[in-house]
């Protein structure tokens, strides 16, 4: 029986270490506040200063994105790290690892106000669910800065994203092209809720209302940005309506999702495809003119503007409340332009 | 007469109300939606069916001693992101690195197993614990990028070619057909079936007769394991690539195939025909509302409907039996 016991308690340290592993994200931020009493402690007289650039401290940012483990959250990090480095800044970088997990970022949040952070840079699933928590942050003289979905106006003093309604209709642009100003539409989006993602198709849908009356939008279906989700959801609205001409997906997950779709209907000849964001595989069929093209972010630039913009905020400099990180459009013809080719990731 | 006494029988009354159901959903799609019908959208039906339809069919066999396993979800992610990893990074030959993705799922399933049977956690703490651990290793591992078989000329037609060159009829349906031929065999002519059952029923009352419980409770849960690295080789297959994030959601819709597929969560009643007929009425279903165009979010109310209509079903069915 003691036996067991230790066995079942090995086991259980080992879960619990290989847990910790998967969120690996957590670990930087809880050990932060240990080094922060160090510091204070090394310099009492410093202790008082609550200027966040105060010299020989480095200031903390916590920066808490939709997600952790796509290419885009990735991307957006390795940006921030760049400007965390740049500046003299110490940051972590978190994010659920699914991107309707509200409940797990707000833990995140207040995990990482915990820690005392000289400003909170936020890209929130749900607005309401952390107002309250950012309003009080703001009110001990944390800066909030929102990035990509960001957080409500009230509760943030700058945001720095992508404008998806302009990026929306930019792909509308593109695809009313595509089409010769007049065929009919499908769309596979990624989500109802995400603020970002639902203007992305608002933007893509008015603009093609409001120029181009020969189009028509014929269905718009949603399968979460999973790929094999969204290859089924592709395939079934094909089978709905055979006479869509193109598809219009709104993240990666979506469009290689689409992608594989039409792929195993065999109606890549037949319809176009216009995506957003990317990745290998895109890149790839893109490449191909499989996919017609697709609007890529500047994730990298979006990471590394908003520590830039925490960093004025904390030093008391004024900042433009938005801040577009841009959006462009790129198919076989321009992706290996040096403008675009750094905005595309893996 | 015949006919009366085959509708006393449990197991046949149930699989004639699961597959009059599926009928029925079949039908009304039909009627709604001619093009349902079709010869291609039935093949996407089906498609469609591979992935739960193998996780539920390994799931069916746990569920069936009593227990559950949440993490066929990322271990079947698992299972293929090591064979993505196996052929690109350690260079397997491409057979070899499917092998080894089969063989990841059996381990993880084992010890699945040996946690529940040996270790005594609750099936549902020990395969909990199997899902965050091989959710977390599957981007590790992958470096939360996705892995791709590019590399390996016709990957993708493994899922998605097509069968004796038949137009599309896919080879995952194939697949699908083969596994549940295995999984019945080795549930109703085998003794892994019938000590499935005994152990579901009356754990105490197997071990008492001499069945070493705790070996065969292993050995199903490996088999589990198994079926998730097969269906990992299905959802790489058709993806081309291994995605690390995919797997969390899964296990719910493999769960909810077995049951509608009149597997008792309490153990000691189920069977494969039943789970194969509940894995098709769900992406029969899913696939009939997005034909119809009815929104995302109605589409998952009414397969929750489903779910319950089916499980009240069957508990009546119990009583008056």
């Amino acid at each position: 029986m003691k036996k067991l016991l230790a066995v079942l308690l090995t086991l259980t340290m080992v879960a619990g270490a290989a847990v910790g592993c998967g969120s690996k994200s957590e670990e930087p931020a809880k050990s932060e506040p240990a080094q922060n009493e160090d510091a204070s402690a090394q310099a009492p007289a410093d202790a008082d200063t609550s200027a966040p650039a105060a010299d020989g401290e480095e200031p903390y940012i916590a920066m808490i994105a939709l997600g952790f483990s796509h290419q885009f959250w990735q991307a957006v990090k390795s940006g921030a790290d760049q400007a965390a480095a740049d500046l003299g800044v110490k940051i972590t970088f978190e994010g659920p690892e699914q991107e309707t997990m509200v409940d797990k970022q707000v833990d995140m949040l207040k995990t990482a106000l915990g820690n005392n952070p000289s400003a909170v840079c936020m890209a929130a699933i749900d607005n309401e669910a952390v107002a309250g928590i950012l309003q009080e942050a703001k009110g001990k003289g944390i800066k909030v800065v929102g990035f990509d979905a960001g957080v409500g106006e009230a509760e943030s003093e700058a945001k720095c994203s992508t404008d998806s309604l302009a990026a929306g209709a930019l792909a509308a642009e593109h695809a009313a092209e595509l089409l010769g100003g007049k065929g009919k539409i499908g769309i596979v989006g990624h989500s109802q809720t995400v603020v970002d993602a639902v203007e992305r198709v608002v933007g893509f849908k008015d603009k093609i209302a409001a120029d181009y009356p020969d189009i028509e939008i014929v269905d718009e279906q949603y399968g979460e940005g999973d790929h094999l989700k969204s290859a089924e959801v592709a395939k079934s609205m094909m089978q709905a309506n055979p006479d869509i001409q193109l598809i219009y997906t709104s993240n990666e997950g979506a469009c290689v999702g689409a992608y594989n779709g039409l792929k195993e209907a065999n109606k890549l000849k037949d319809v176009k495809l216009v995506g957003f964001d990317s990745s290998a595989a895109m890149k790839e069929a893109i490449k191909s003119g499989e996919i017609a093209g697709a609007i890529t972010q500047d994730p990298v630039g979006m990471g590394y503007k908003t520590i830039e913009t925490a960093v004025k905020l904390m030093n008391g400099e004024s900042v433009e409340s938005f801040i577009d990180t841009g959006c462009y459009w790129y198919d076989a013809s321009n992706m290996d332009d040096p403008k675009i080719a750094p905005l595309l990731y893996d | 007469m015949k006919v009366k006494s085959l509708l006393k029988n449990k197991d046949v009354s149930h699989k004639l109300i699961i597959l009059a159901t599926f009928f029925l959903l079949v039908i009304f799609f039909s009627i709604m939606k001619p093009s349902y019908a079709s010869y291609d959208n039935i093949m996407t039906i089906l498609l469609a069916t591979c992935v739960n339809g193998l996780l539920a069919l390994g799931c069916s066999f746990v569920i069936i001693t009593g227990g559950i396993d949440i993490s066929v979800g990322t271990v079947m992610t698992f299972s293929c992101v090591m064979s993505g990893t196996a052929f690109t990074v350690w260079h397997f030959p491409i057979w070899l690195a499917i092998l080894f993705g089969f063989l990841v799922g059996t381990l993880c399933g084992a010890i699945n197993g040996f946690a529940v049977a040996k270790m005594m956690l609750p099936p549902f703490i020990a395969t909990m614990a199997m899902q965050m651990i091989t959710k977390g290793l599957s981007l590790v591992v992958s470096g939360i990028k996705p892995v791709y078989f590019t590399g390996a000329d016709g990957y993708q037609n493994i899922a998605i070619g097509e069968f004796l060159g038949i137009p599309g009829f896919y080879n995952a349906i194939i697949i699908l057909v083969i596994a549940a031929i295995v999984a019945h065999i080795l549930f109703s002519r085998i003794l892994i079936g019938r000590y499935d059952l005994a152990i579901g029923s009356n754990e105490e009352a197997a071990r008492l007769s001499g069945i070493k419980v705790n070996q065969w409770k292993i050995g199903i849960y490996a088999l589990c394991g198994l079926f998730c690295g097969v269906a990992g080789l299905v959802m790489s297959s058709r993806l081309n690539s291994a995605q690390p994030q995919l797997g969390p959601g899964y296990e719910l819709e493999a769960i909810a195939a077995a049951v509608i597929g009149g597997n008792s969560l309490t153990g000691g009643e189920g069977s494969i025909v039943g789970t194969l007929i509940g894995a098709l009425i769900i992406s029969s279903l899913t696939n009939g509302l997005r034909i119809m165009a009815v929104s995302t979010e109605i589409q998952s109310a009414i397969v929750g409907l489903v779910l319950a209509l089916a499980v009240f079903f069957d508990q009546m069915r119990r009583k008056k039996g």
